[in-house]
């Protein structure tokens, strides 16, 4: 970078709002992805809408590539920065503008924290569902531009059904309007659906209108525990079946039962082949109905014990070990990879056995929790990315992961995003097509090529 | 030690247990300085990101590197709240100790650390003498809280509200002690600490108070000396060990059941640090410290598990105290619950707890010294959290919490007294 462009930047934002010392860029190098770094040229975390359109445009001019960051969570390597790249830090930007309680609708700015927003709109009596497992942290833009997931995706959806509007800065730093506060809206071409997923890549957002939801009155968790994966698969099929739909509908295998248990003694039966964890929520009367129905269902096909959570600290419990996966499963071997090939959910049963044979070819320890009301599985692997041969291994044996999911008639991704790592498999999902009409359409939006460049199709 | 590849072996040792950070990120949303400055290099996963850039050689700059570890209040929140169980404040202790080796101990810190510290009795002679001198330079501000300010230090202390030197320090008052097990059959040894010897000596007589009321024997050897952790998280391993062999010889003169310590901070180093800074130490020290280490204790949790408090009913019209956790009680040693019972003890007082009551207040040892802005900002929130309560005193179980809280209030002009759970309820015996 040189020394007038230095100077331009931190005439926009303020010294203190760019970064540009190693040990600085160096720490925006990475996302939650276990891929390799890549050091950005400059760091700039403007503090207002306007500061930001203007960093954009100056990319722009200058040909400089951007990587807009959030909280930096991403598991595809989407906020990894090209080398020498300029890095745009959101995480300044993080007003709620409006919650408006009469139309059901807020106004944020793309830096808002995902668990903080929800626990404003719970606090007004009203209820924004998608719920990904980063939302301590993850950012409302970071949410959108990878249309992230959650628990809850099965009854309530993922972002992408909370997305009423984006507003966004194309390469010129002037504001794109896209969608209404408005339930219904048809005006324009549908910009903001071409902005959700887009991975930073079509356009930077400048503000986010999302739909809210009043929330369910009463809730109802309970655990179910097979002996037989197949039953607990059987069992998500005839629930689904059966016209009830579960806010939250999770699996967890052998493995992730046993390393849970390790970790958290919540008591769970270490001999179970598969565990689903269901809660049904809505009016307390239909809460009432749908968990005795389910119980029954869980009965009929085989659970060899189910424990219903009789009030809100049972409840927690049950959701406690769920929680726990992810943290008892990181904790076995250094290095986790955290998989989201996804399958239509009467395909769960074939999926889990194609991963045990997965597994056990390439000697790879891999446990299994997720979304299984979704076909959302997380097959994780436990590896230390030191030991070049087992990375080996681990690397063919994602491939053949994604080969089957997409064999099941799945997908690549259900909530983690293409970013860098599937890159390279989305043309097996799509068509040499697709990747050309995308491909023509960034080039239309962005000439130069600066939009997060290398994600999802490629460069 | 200025030479590289020893640096690079010396992180490379470190390899273990910074590859098992997964990135998540998680620890940003505990953070109190990543919460202020909003900045990766300021949170554990931009830390530890950096540690394994430099033991890779993707990172060149050793210095750079050492400026972000050391901005960091070492509370232990990240460690505490980290899905894969990273330790990070293992990791950022050990770092510090290495980069310090590397880079060399600032002349301040060499005088203040070699020169006194590791010294205790020319350390209390000095700061004996600096307490006759200090009202000279320093005009009392806030009499609840005790504080005062100095526009003659202001340049090295800012716009900070002093709690001054006490007049006498507990170890003129009561140089030692060892008296036998009374009515409760035990007998502990007990650290007051820097500061609650220097500058709170108030909590070391009220600590005196309650173990004798619960006839609790006391062993309170003379020459003992600063736990060490300024100068470990300085990165000075040599004035460290000075002063945790110091401690040793002078503790292991005696027959006690638990030691005891006021301050959440020398309790998590004693308890949590010694052990596991100890393996450059003989196999001897190494088994003293870890014998010694399983008998430490908070005192807090001394009279509450081992004396079996348990708090009466609050009486009528009791004044409202709130509580703060200190992160080196809660997050470190799990100790939460036993504070609040402790100062219940006293039946004129009733808790109302405040939001974010184990939220960092943002002292940090000499990190309020270094990074002053960032540490009031921090401690701003946690004055807020306060004085929203509207009550009349916060108790919290750290000497070095009481000093920043002190500092915050006053500067706010609150009238809201600082105290320990443990003068709390001497002042109902």
């Amino acid at each position: 970078m040189n020394d007038a462009l230095l100077k331009d930047f931190q005439a926009l934002v303020g010294k203190e709002n760019v970064m540009e010392s190693e040990a600085d860029t160096f720490s925006y190098a990475y996302d939650a992805a276990v891929l390799d770094p890549v050091v950005p040229g400059l760091v700039v975390r403007p503090t207002t809408r306007e500061e930001l359109g203007k960093v954009v445009k100056l990319c722009n001019d200058n040909a400089l590539p951007i990587t807009v960051r959030g909280s930096g969570t991403n598991l595809s390597g989407g906020t990894i920065p090209s080398k020498g790249g300029v890095v745009i830090l959101t995480n300044a930007l993080n007003k709620i503008i409006e919650i408006n309680e009469a139309d059901l609708y807020a106004v944020v700015e793309p830096g808002v924290i995902t668990a903080k927003f929800a626990a404003e709109v719970a606090a007004r009596g009203l209820f924004y569902p998608p719920d990904p497992g980063s939302q301590a942290v993850s950012t409302l833009g970071g949410n959108v531009a990878e249309n992230a997931g959650g628990l809850r995706g099965l009854k309530y959806g993922v972002t992408k059904d909370y997305v009423m509007g984006v507003n966004f800065f194309d390469v010129d730093g002037e504001i794109v309007k896209s969608g209404s506060r408005t339930v219904k809206c048809v005006t324009g071409l549908n910009l903001a659906g071409l902005m959700v997923g887009s991975e930073g890549t079509l356009g930077v957002f400048e503000t986010i209108t999302l739909k809210l939801t009043p929330p369910p009155l009463a809730a109802k968790a309970l655990m179910a525990i097979f002996d037989d994966v197949n039953k607990a698969s059987e069992t998500v099929a005839a629930i689904i079946a059966a016209k009830i739909v579960p806010a939250t509908l999770e699996f967890m295998d052998n493995f992730t039962i046993r390393t849970v248990e390790d970790f958290a003694h919540a008591g769970l039966p270490v001999d179970a082949q598969a565990l689903l964890l269901i809660e049904v929520d809505g009016h307390p009367g239909q809460v009432a109905d749908e968990a005795e129905k389910v119980e029954a269902i869980c009965k009929k096909l085989g659970a060899t014990r189910i424990q219903v959570a009789k009030d809100a600290a049972e409840r927690n419990k049950v959701w406690e070990a769920r929680r726990a996966a992810l943290s008892a499963l990181a904790r076995v071997s250094p290095t986790t990879v955290l998989e989201d090939a996804t399958v239509p959910r009467s395909k769960i049963p074939a999926m889990m056995h194609a991963l045990s044979g997965i597994a056990s070819k390439y000697k790879l320890t891999i446990g299994t929790f997720g979304h299984a009301g979704d076909g959302n599985l997380h097959p994780t692997i436990l590896t230390d990315r030191r030991n070049t041969e087992e990375w080996h291994r681990v690397e063919a044996a994602i491939d053949e992961i994604f080969e089957v999911a997409l064999g099941l008639g799945g997908t690549l991704s259900g909530e983690h995003g293409i970013g860098l790592a599937k890159s390279k498999y989305m043309e097996k999902e799509t068509s040499r097509a697709t990747i050309l009409y995308s491909r023509r359409l960034k080039k239309a939006l962005d000439p130069k090529g600066i939009l997060n460049p290398g994600k999802i199709i490629g460069e | 030690m200025a030479d590289m590849q020893k640096l690079l072996k010396l992180l490379g040792e470190l390899d273990d247990q910074l590859v098992s950070c997964m990135r998540c990120g998680m620890c940003q949303a505990v953070c109190p300085i990543y919460g202020q400055t909003g900045r990766e290099a300021d949170v554990a996963r931009g830390k530890i990101a950096l540690l394994e850039g430099l033991a890779k050689e993707l990172v060149k700059d050793p210095a750079g590197v050492q400026d972000k570890v050391t901005r960091c209040l070492l509370c232990g929140s990240c460690a505490a709240n980290c899905p894969s169980g990273v330790k990070a404040l293992d990791i950022f202790l050990k770092a510090r100790t290495i980069l310090t080796g590397y880079m060399g101990l600032s002349k301040v810190k060499q005088a203040i650390f070699r020169g006194m510290l590791t010294k205790p009795k020319l350390f209390n002679k000095l700061l004996g003498v600096a307490g006759m001198f200090q009202g000279l330079f320093t005009t009392p501000v806030n009499d609840i809280i005790g504080s005062s300010c100095s526009k003659f230090l202001a340049p090295v202390l800012g716009d900070r509200h002093l709690m001054l030197l006490a007049k006498t320090p507990l170890h003129s008052e009561v140089p030692s002690l060892d008296t036998p097990a009374g009515k409760s059959g035990l007998k502990v040894a007990f650290f007051p600490g820097c500061l609650a010897d220097k500058i709170f000596p108030r909590v070391g007589h009220a600590v005196l108070k309650v173990l004798k009321h619960h006839g609790v024997g006391v062993y309170m050897p003379e020459g003992q000396a600063c736990c060490g952790i300024p100068a470990l998280s300085s990165g000075d391993r040599e004035s460290y060990d000075k002063l945790v062999r110091a401690n040793l010889e002078v503790f292991a003169k005696g027959n006690f059941d638990y030691l005891v310590t006021p301050c959440a901070t020398c309790t998590s180093t004693m308890k949590k640090i010694w052990p596991m800074m100890a393996e450059g130490m003989s196999k001897a020290e190494q088994e003293t410290i870890k014998a010694l280490s399983a008998k430490i204790m908070d005192v807090n949790a001394f009279v509450v598990d081992k004396l079996g408090l348990t708090a009466p009913q609050a009486a009528e019209g009791a004044q409202t105290v709130t509580v703060h956790d200190p992160c080196h009680l809660k997050k470190s040693l799990g100790v939460s619950a036993q504070p609040r019972t402790v100062l219940s003890m006293n039946t004129g007082c009733k808790i109302v707890e405040m939001n974010a009551s184990d939220a960092c207040c943002g002292c940090g040892g000499s990190f309020t010294l270094q990074h002053a802005d960032i540490s009031a900002k921090i401690g701003k929130q946690k004055r807020d959290n306060i004085a929203a309560t509207g009550a009349k005193v916060v108790a919290t179980g750290c000497p070095a919490c009481m000093l920043q809280i002190s500092d915050m209030l006053s500067r706010s002009g609150d009238r809201i007294a600082v105290k320990h759970p443990m003068e709390i309820y001497a002042e109902s015996l």
